[in-house]
């Protein structure tokens, strides 16, 4: 059977969605941990505005999919099997080299590729992507300044750093991997092209890394499956985390 | 915190909220260089549109009166009212002194 655009859609948006979702969890482990008050503050703020963005998401995608399940159905009732993010964001938080590595992996990745969104033939994708691009370019600021602070820091730093990056390169590759479901979305003008978004992550990515004097892993192995609900041993944990209460109270509200 | 001598420096912030407005003291925070203060100072002190304009200056920039002079340096004003504008004739319809 032959996959609807709207069944695309739908599922195009849990992706954007979960993406959000697990890394504003990982983040928000953060709390009460960073290395410095400030820090601390200013991660919970970025694990904020991913859960924003995932809100705007998950809700559209109940939308799309016209069987009444809300934001909260979608974000705390599916299994594991049914989460649609990649893996980079579900790997444990690591030493603060790491968490901001991926979270400069991921920023160089979101901003192009929000940017593109922008110009959906979709308005609601548009509309949240419009929203969503001036917290992303922050962001991205932010975990770009760290990566060169981590780098051209001190020998110990850039150590910690180019562990992290080699460590995370894997896990690059299904951030541009598309499927039918791109391929349906983008002949109807719904999501951009996937060429452009990984040529402005590597022009990104490479001047960042030379400013930071650490070296890019070469492209080799890279894992895939998160977008089939394929995922790593982490994503059960987080997820019995982060759905207990909904699970052990359905419907509690406070 | 204070204590351990990796501890990052102490910067004071400045916000400003309005365009026009005088950037005013909101707080202090910790960061290893400027730019880092200013991207704290908007985490901190910024979160609910408190700001348009963020200074921040290193608290060791700070040169302040010592507490213990309190008493030489302000109480001799308390005695010389005449130095309030209070003994001039306010003008007819002015309003706004």
């Amino acid at each position: 059977m032959k996959m609807t655009q709207q069944e695309a859609l739908f599922t195009y948006c849990l992706r954007r969605g979960d993406d959000n979702l697990i890394l504003s969890h990982r983040l928000s482990e953060w709390c009460g941990h960073g290395p410095q008050l400030e820090e601390d503050i200013a991660l919970t703020n970025r694990a904020l505005d991913l859960i924003g963005q995932a809100r705007n998401y998950l809700q559209y995608a109940g939308e799309v999919e016209g069987k009444g399940r809300s934001e909260d159905d979608l974000a705390y009732m599916r299994k594991e099997r049914d989460f649609v993010n990649v893996k980079l964001v579900e790997l444990h938080n690591g030493d603060y080299a790491f968490t901001m590595a991926r979270n400069f992996l991921y920023d160089a990745w979101h901003l192009p590729l929000q940017q593109a969104l922008m110009k959906s033939a979709d308005a609601q994708l548009a509309a949240i992507a419009g929203k969503a691009v001036k917290e992303i370019t922050y962001q991205l600021k932010t975990s770009a300044d760290w990566m060169i602070r981590f780098g051209d820091g001190t020998e110990e730093s850039h150590r910690r750093a180019q562990t992290a990056l080699d460590a995370l390169w894997t896990c690059t590759g299904e951030l541009f991997a598309t499927d039918e479901v791109e391929a349906i979305l983008q002949k109807a003008g719904i999501v951009p092209a996937m060429a452009p978004i990984k040529a402005a992550f590597d022009t990104k990515v490479d001047a960042v890394l030379a400013e930071a004097t650490l070296k890019r892993p070469a492209d080799g192995f890279m894992m895939s499956g998160g977008r089939e609900g394929k995922h790593t041993e982490h994503l059960g944990f987080l997820l019995a985390e982060m759905q207990y209460l909904q699970r052990a109270y359905p419907g509690a509200t406070w | 915190m204070s204590e351990n001598p990796n501890n990052w420096p102490l910067w004071e912030i400045f916000i400003q909220s309005k365009r026009g407005l005088d950037h005013k003291h909101v707080g202090s925070l910790h960061a290893a260089d400027a730019q880092m203060a200013i991207e704290n100072a908007r985490d901190v002190y910024t979160r609910r549109q408190e700001g348009q304009s963020i200074w921040v200056v290193p608290a060791v920039a700070i040169s302040a009166s010592q507490p213990d002079d309190a008493a030489m340096l302000f109480d001799p004003a308390d005695d010389k009212t005449y130095r309030h504008p209070t003994f001039y004739q306010m003008p007819e319809g002015a309003k706004f002194i």
